[in-house]
């Protein structure tokens, strides 16, 4: 699939402030004042930001509005009515927690559940697409789940939870790994049967026109072999072993050097994630490109 | 809405013969020219006469070589518009209610005034049947030419998708496979027509003829046994070297 930047950082951003959403809700930290004030600051501006970038790829953005209304069978109207729940919730436990010396307790449960399940319906967005069979499996949504709490956990300076939650991830992101480079041929997948043509090896002899096409530009992105495997480690390095090492060797430390060690960690999470939702996009392989013979 | 219904009344579709199809793309051409004059935004194309041109097609003819165990391969054109599918994966995914499948007739449409150009559904369509316009920013497919199939204003035989009507070869042909008495149902049970890529369960209701065996002649001049055989032993030097490596 074409990775488009508005959805790596729609995905990489929102996962993050909705993780960071859902550790405010829960009182981890039970935040007051101005220090809840930065702290909500800046999840809303992952999470809005990351929504925001997600409408520049939309052909015709004036009928957003309209992607509230399908939520019995589509999980991006899901999504949209899960972050717009989830923002207006926080949005008043934070008031509640800037202004008023918080307290608003089941408020933030239920808007740290709504903050979970906007980055579940995100994961389920492709995870439900049986046409890219990469994506098509618990793993995608167990992999957006655990890095979003593992970065919220991070952003919100739970360092314990962070560390385990981080390696859980990491844990996923492996076996999301290595289970999607199979998966297409395990789904039987091939030209055969997409044409369905009898008597013998099927091959392309001419694709039915000389020049590119939407569905070759958005849906038969190749990603080389060797480059993905190095951006693999690159990602895996800053995702997960970089923060769970800079934490676990400052835990002890002085707070001004467990602040720069949380922000290292931040960084260094943020780019590592933006990298694997690279990865996430330019690897997953539709099942159209049989027809164009360029699975 | 986007749910799909539990049945239509009648499942309007194509039945395409690969053994007919010449691949001349009339089809192609006839599908962009309707398409773009009249219902919804026009099929743009980008860079039309530049060095990297690309357009917007409802309908795309694909070309396959089969190579059998024996014999020589066989080149088989294969059209590919969307197969109005049963359980269509591209209009339960639709956040807004843009895409749907119709009650009446099993035709799934998009209504492009809802459509907020997400692609999501063409990512949802294993068959490559949904373009997202460049230019309209909305997404475009077969609308199995509903405004000519129920325009009275065309002469009746013009009342078939466009596709249809323009191919030379006959290898198209519309009616409802809901039918079972349909000359296209009938159609399909004479020659085992298939569901593509039917693994993935979406129900088609376009199928596809698939090409018909080669026949394999035999020899048919009872004369050419007789016949002197053209090569003849080599002589001179080549003669003396064939000899000599025949012995070692």
């Amino acid at each position: 699939m074409h990775p488009a930047p508005s959805v790596i950082v729609f995905t990489t951003l929102s996962g993050l402030g909705f993780g960071l959403l859902t550790f405010l809700g829960l009182g981890l930290p039970a935040v007051t004042g101005w220090v809840a004030f930065v702290f909500y600051l800046v999840a809303y501006l992952f999470a809005v930001g990351g929504l925001v970038a997600s409408t520049f790829h939309l052909g015709n953005p004036k009928n957003a509005p309209k992607a509230f209304t399908q939520w019995r069978t589509s999980w991006l109207s899901r999504e949209a009515i899960c972050a717009v729940a989830a923002l207006v919730l926080m949005g008043l436990f934070a008031l509640g927690a800037v202004f008023f010396g918080g307290g608003w307790q089941p408020l933030g449960y239920i808007g740290a559940l709504m903050s979970l399940a906007t980055v579940f319906t995100t994961s389920m967005i492709y995870a439900q697409l049986k046409t890219v069979p990469r994506w098509n499996h618990w793993l995608t949504s167990a992999l957006f789940l655990s890095l979003a709490l593992g970065g919220g956990a991070l952003l919100a300076g739970q360092v314990w939870a962070a560390m385990v939650l981080l390696v859980l991830a990491g844990g996923m992101q492996l076996a999301a790994w290595a289970g999607g480079d199979k998966r297409f041929r395990q789904r039987g997948h091939t030209l055969e049967t997409a044409t369905m043509l009898p008597g013998g090896t099927v091959r392309q002899f001419e694709p039915p026109h000389t020049g590119s096409n939407y569905l070759l530009d958005e849906m038969v992105y190749v990603v080389g072999r060797k480059h993905a495997r190095k951006l693999r480690i690159i990602a895996m390095l800053l995702m997960v072993v970089v923060p769970v090492l800079v934490l676990f060797f400052t835990v002890d430390a002085s707070a001004a050097l467990t602040h720069l060690a949380v922000l290292v960690a931040v960084l260094s999470h943020l780019v590592g994630v933006a990298c694997a939702r690279w990865l996430f996009f330019a690897e997953a392989e539709h099942v159209v490109g049989l027809y164009y013979g360029k699975r | 809405m986007t749910a799909l219904p539990e049945r239509t009344d009648k499942k309007l579709g194509l039945v395409i013969d690969l053994d007919t199809c010449v691949g001349c793309h009339a089809c192609v051409v006839a599908c962009k020219g309707w398409n773009t004059e009249n219902y919804g935004a026009p099929l743009s194309d980008q860079h039309a006469y530049g060095a990297t041109p690309s357009g917007t097609f409802l309908n795309r003819v694909h070309a396959y070589e089969v190579q059998p165990d024996r014999g020589p391969a066989q080149t088989v054109h294969f059209p590919k518009s969307c197969l109005h599918c049963d359980d269509a994966p591209c209009v339960t995914v639709c956040p807004t209610g843009a895409s749907y499948k119709r009650v009446e007739d099993g035709i799934v449409l998009v209504n492009e005034d809802d459509c907020i150009g997400c692609g999501l559904c063409a990512w949802a369509c294993p068959y490559g049947a949904r373009e997202l316009d460049r230019a309209a920013g909305v997404m475009k497919k077969c609308t199995l030419c509903v405004d000519r199939i129920y325009n009275e204003n065309l002469p009746e035989e013009d009342r078939t998708p466009a596709c249809v009507r323009t191919c030379p070869a006959g290898a198209r042909h519309f009616g409802d496979l809901g039918d079972p008495d349909s000359a296209v149902s009938q159609l399909v049970m004479d020659r085992e027509g298939v569901d593509l890529m039917p693994e993935l369960v979406t129900k088609p209701v376009n199928k596809y003829l698939p090409p018909r065996p080669k026949d394999d002649l035999d020899q048919i001049d009872v004369l050419s046994p007789f016949l002197q055989p053209v090569a003849e032993p080599a002589k001179g030097i080549a003669g003396w070297l064939d000899r000599v490596l025949e012995k070692i």
